[in-house]
């Protein structure tokens, strides 16, 4: 049997050609550790490094690729924002639609001193911005959001978040991009954020291991790095680099990872993000079109629109709990999604599927309208059971 | 046989701005090359951009307001 692989929204599956090319390329042709020397092939190491950050600038719309700082995953990216801004007395702002890689940093802050506040959203997941206004603080140092819920795929106001804060220069506005990262246009200036969290493996394409976060001009001094350690850069003295990226880039990259992240981002930049998105539309259209018919049997839950969500559907099929009909997907249709809680158990209290979950099919840009067929197939086959 | 011309050499804070000026200064058309920090301009274990001492001003001119830092030193 065939198998449809559903779970982009955990990682994108498969890579364009390319990626493992540049991969292979640089195990092969250049192998050496960038930054660490001034011989040929850690130069050429160096380079890649910094074409991956250009690409990736050219992506987010940042004007010097030198404002990316590149680790391992979303979560590090997320907890050195969190961990690195925030003090014992600052109050913190979130929503209830985060991930646990938001969630536990700020739970962990809340321990040590640090207040929080987590902003409602509509039964759909949505926020409403005017929320967040309300929620500030004079002591209200950040606040922390998704772009896009992973369970979900709904999409949240960002822009309109970032216009509100405008007026409170004190307060970090960090996005947590990991699922719309090469999925959504976004451009770091018009949503007016000073922090954006991505992985490489999702939507960027790039392999596992790899992510990234911006950080705006002038907002290093503020953010200590969680990892202190060799950086190439400034080795006569014992203290940490206080420049970009030396500051937050401790001990070898993962560069084969970044050569693949690069050619995964340019590949999304060549097909470009519009191209990119519609056909992820026009799959979940499809899909949706299809649970919806079956409304009396199946509980659809976020925005059921395309237009306001990302190529992630989350439902349930009443009477069957979400690991057995994954089980029976796989082995009846060879479909393979996620069931459960998908690491944000804030999200699913909004949505009132708190602890048994969701199943959640998750399109990518390789997905085809005949796998949204199947998938629709699939559930009225586990109707009939 | 040709008289070398005299070389001048920029020292940045990291690697990553030495790459970034040698992609600002090749795109300008001016002949450069990233080699290793001479050792009686620095201990660190950087590269610097190395390129020909008429152009200094030039490239400094190119560096200006895109690099935070950095340094001109003739070899």
């Amino acid at each position: 049997m065939d198998m449809t692989y559903l779970d982009n929204a955990a990682t994108s599956f498969p890579k364009p050609d390319g990626v493992i090319a540049a991969m292979v390329e640089y195990q092969q042709n250049i192998g050496a550790s960038p930054g660490r020397s001034g011989h040929g092939l850690s130069i050429d190491a160096g380079r890649l490094i910094y074409d991956t950050r250009e690409t990736l600038a050219r992506l987010f719309h940042i004007e010097d690729p030198l404002r990316i700082i590149l680790t391992k995953n979303a979560s590090e990216a997320l907890n050195i924002a969190i961990h690195g801004a925030i003090k014992p007395g600052d109050h913190v702002i979130t929503t209830g639609m985060e991930h646990n890689s938001v969630m536990r940093p700020l739970r962990c802050l809340e321990s040590r001193g640090v207040t929080l506040s987590v902003v409602p959203c509509s039964p759909h997941g949505l926020l409403d911005p005017s929320d967040v206004e309300r929620a500030l603080q004079k002591n209200t140092k950040m606040v922390v959001m998704t772009h896009a819920s992973n369970v979900t795929g709904t999409i949240q106001p960002v822009e309109a978040v970032g216009s509100v804060l405008q007026k409170r220069e004190d307060v970090l506005f960090c996005v947590d991009a990991a699922q719309t990262a090469g999925a959504l246009p976004i451009d770091v200036e018009k949503i007016k954020m000073d922090l954006m969290a991505f992985t490489g493996h999702k939507s960027l394409l790039g392999p596992q291991g790899t992510g990234g976060l911006y950080i705006r001009k002038g907002l290093d001094k503020q953010i200590e790095p969680l990892m202190m350690g060799g950086t190439g850069s400034r080795s006569e003295f014992e203290a940490q680099p206080d420049f970009m990226p030396d500051k937050y880039e401790s001990g070898t990259p993962n560069t084969i990872g970044f050569a693949g992240l690069e050619a995964g981002a340019a590949f999304v930049c060549e097909q470009t993000i519009e191209v990119i998105r519609a056909h992820e539309q026009k799959i979940t259209t499809r899909f949706l079109g299809q649970l919806n018919e079956l409304r009396n049997h199946v509980t659809l839950y976020g925005p059921a629109d395309a237009l306001r969500q990302t190529a992630v559907v989350s439902f349930n099929i009443h009477n069957i709990t979400p690991s057995d009909a994954a089980q029976a997907l796989e082995e009846q249709w060879g479909i393979l999604c996620r069931p459960g809680l998908h690491c944000a158990p804030s999200a699913h209290r909004t949505l009132n599927t708190f602890p048994q979950g969701t199943i959640r099919f998750s399109f990518g840009f390789f997905n085809t309208l005949q796998d949204a067929d199947l998938a629709g197939e699939a559930v009225r086959g586990l109707l009939k059971r | 046989m040709t008289i070398r011309e005299s070389q001048a050499v920029a020292l940045f804070e990291s690697v990553s701005h030495a790459l970034q000026a040698e992609k600002l200064v090749k795109a300008q058309a001016i002949a450069c090359k990233l080699i290793p920090v001479p050792r009686h301009l620095s201990s660190d274990c950087g590269i610097c951009l190395r390129f020909s001492v008429s152009l200094k001003d030039r490239v400094a001119e190119i560096l200006h307001g895109k690099i935070d830092f950095f340094q001109i030193h003739l070899l």
